[in-house]
């Protein structure tokens, strides 16, 4: 049988200094991790969102963004006559042949950025129901007129209602303000694709967007575009496509974050243990006692193991309690995959909570367990004649 | 021949200590028997090997040669698990020192040696309460040791001693740390012990008091019993 836990953890209670000096250590450092991966997960759930189940976006076979995708004028009227494409009220399809560019922009926070402009087409807002005009109007097809995202407007310089925004051939005006919530949309200027071809000397469509009459016919619209030897395009379901989008990020992120706290968890995880060793020492006529009493080497064994956990648990709530606070914080930065701009929340995840909470208690197992094997293998004469 | 009224019986025991290269002989050649249900007092100088010889009989320590029969189990063949599990049931330690777990209550500290039992929670509640009730402590059950006097810390170690109702029960100085009225107390407890439950008491003591509340009192000089 065991010692009972209630003795592990009263024993960290004794010496609460202690306690909370090692677990603050510990603290610190699943922060870390858990930061590194709520920005992973924001990066991801932004992408993620921003598409929709329904929707299925269509680009040049091998294009792996829509920057780098093409689809002349000829392959978008022929995806445009596709069946299974849905209608709407009016009978026209629900499909837009839009066209992505970048354009650099000057940040409040100083320097330059990439930012996307969408050349849009009628069906656009429809495909993006999330997308909502906040301020002023749509912009007018057939006029240099364009609506900005929010988060762009908050971290770029004059952006503002009726300012515009001037490229080589022409000037852009700014009618109207939109947010799509926590959607990569947000981090995006809207024009009509025509008047972006025109001023961007663009010949060709990025992406053609359509949504599906059923949207379980994903196969069956697939192998329509990619099995046509006209086309030589692929088509994803968008929220497939922008969960690739994010891979990339999001998995550079995650590592860079899981190297940097292993070697911050070194240093955690010997203050464990030397706080474990200082427990050990401290109360080694304990040892002795309870060994005496009948309680099993691996009684004791696991009775230190089980402090240290402790340790580690406490850690692991204190560093995710301040963790989550960073929700509050929206950041931006450059997407690999698109090279634009893109502005997104720490977000905490059950999966980043229980993987940070692993990492600590591993980190307090790691550090009890040298501890813990030597008071396993105390004498107990020499244990019960110690002062 | 082994005799059903003896609860320990020493056969030829010897036990060396080894610092560096020296031997030191503790104990050499012991042999004799405790009656079931005597109250033994073990005397002597510092060094004469009579809490060496009472580590022995307690399991708590290996001997060189010789054997040693707990009501007829020879725990000199067990090995470190069974020698722990057999500890558990059949013996109650009193410590000079008491030996309370600082973070525990009265209650909890008695309760301990029962975790190793497969009593329910409720039956180790009562056998607490019984030990306590025993040592006059009930009411301080809630208390951590800290909270306590000496004396009553010592009635706490002897409640906990005698939960798991042991075959033996073995006292180092059991009073060496106490005032002369807690020392009364704490003998009178185990006189009553010995008396009324009929428990197996050997005791290691420098204090003559002590020692003439024994039925028996053996001397041990140099690792030998003198006449």
């Amino acid at each position: 049988m065991a010692v009972p836990l209630s003795y592990s953890f009263r024993s960290l209670w004794a010496r609460r200094l202690t306690t909370f000096l090692t677990a603050s250590g510990m603290a610190l450092v699943v922060f870390v991790f858990a930061t590194v991966l709520m920005l992973a997960a924001g990066l991801q759930k932004t992408l993620v969102q921003t598409g929709s189940y329904r929707n299925v976006i269509v680009l040049r076979q091998g294009a792996t963004s829509e920057v780098d995708s093409g689809i002349e004028r000829g392959k978008a009227a022929v995806v445009e006559t596709l069946p299974g494409i849905a209608v709407d009220q009016s009978g026209e399809t629900v499909l837009a042949k839009e066209v992505v560019v970048l354009i650099t922009l000057p940040k409040k926070a100083g320097g330059t950025s990439n930012v996307i402009i969408r050349g849009i087409g009628k069906r656009s807002f429809a495909l993006r129901p999330q997308v909502k005009l906040i301020q002023g109007r749509m912009p007018r097809f057939g006029t240099p007129e364009v609506a900005v995202g929010s988060s762009l407007v908050k971290r770029f310089k004059g952006l503002t209602l009726g300012s515009t925004i001037s490229d080589s051939v022409r000037n852009w005006r700014i009618v109207g303000i939109m947010d799509a919530g926590n959607t990569a949309f947000s981090s995006e200027i809207w024009g009509d694709a025509e008047q972006v071809m025109q001023g961007f000397r663009r010949p060709v469509y990025s992406v053609v967007i359509f949504r599906m009459r059923d949207s379980a016919a994903l196969d069956a619209m697939k192998s329509l575009i990619e099995d046509d030897p006209r086309l030589t395009l692929q088509a994803k379901r968008e929220t497939a496509f922008y969960l690739d989008q994010s891979e990339m990020m999001a998995k550079f992120l995650t590592i860079l974050g899981i190297s940097l706290t292993i070697i911050f968890s070194l240093g955690a995880v010997i203050g464990a243990m030397i706080t474990m060793h200082s427990a050990v020492a401290n109360r080694v006529r304990e040892i002795g006692t309870l060994r005496a009493l009948g309680f099993q080497r691996r009684g004791i064994l696991m009775s230190f193991l089980a402090e240290s956990v402790f340790l580690g648990l406490i850690g692991g709530c204190m560093g995710i309690f301040f963790a989550s606070f960073m929700q509050l914080i929206t950041i931006s930065t450059v997407n690999f995959q698109s090279l634009a701009e893109l502005a997104f929340k720490f977000t905490l995840t059950p999966s980043v909570f229980f993987k940070s909470l692993a990492f600590a208690l591993i980190m307090g197992l790691i550090g009890g367990v040298l501890p813990a094997f030597r008071a396993s293998r105390l004498n107990i004469v020499d244990s019960l004649r110690t002062s | 021949m082994e005799s059903p009224s003896n609860i320990v019986e020493i056969r030829r025991v010897s036990k060396c200590y080894h610092r560096g290269d020296l031997v030191v002989p503790v104990l050499t050649d012991i042999t004799f028997d405790i009656a079931r249900g005597e109250f033994l007092a073990i005397m002597g100088p510092s060094g004469s090997g009579k809490s060496t010889l009472l580590n022995l009989m307690a399991g708590i320590d290996r001997l060189d040669t010789g054997s040693i029969l707990v009501d007829d189990t020879d725990i000199t063949t067990l090995s470190e698990t069974e020698l722990a599990s057999w500890r558990s049931s059949s013996v109650g330690f009193i410590f000079q020192f008491y030996n309370l777990i600082p973070v525990l209550t009265a209650f909890e500290n008695v309760e301990l040696p029962l975790h190793l039992t497969g009593l329910s929670k409720k039956e180790r509640r009562e056998h607490v309460e019984a030990a306590l009730r025993m040592v006059s402590l009930t009411e301080r059950m809630d208390h951590s040791p800290s909270q306590l006097s000496g004396g009553e810390q010592q009635r706490v170690a002897i409640a906990r001693a005698i939960v798991t109702d042991p075959l033996i029960l073995v006292a180092d100085e059991p009073t060496g740390d106490l005032d002369r009225k807690s020392a009364a107390d704490v003998l009178d407890l185990m006189e009553r012990l010995n008396r009324e439950l009929n428990k197996t008491i050997i005791m290691v003591t420098h204090d003559p008091h002590a020692a003439g509340r024994a039925h028996l009192i053996r001397h041990l000089e140099k690792g030998e019993f003198i006449p």
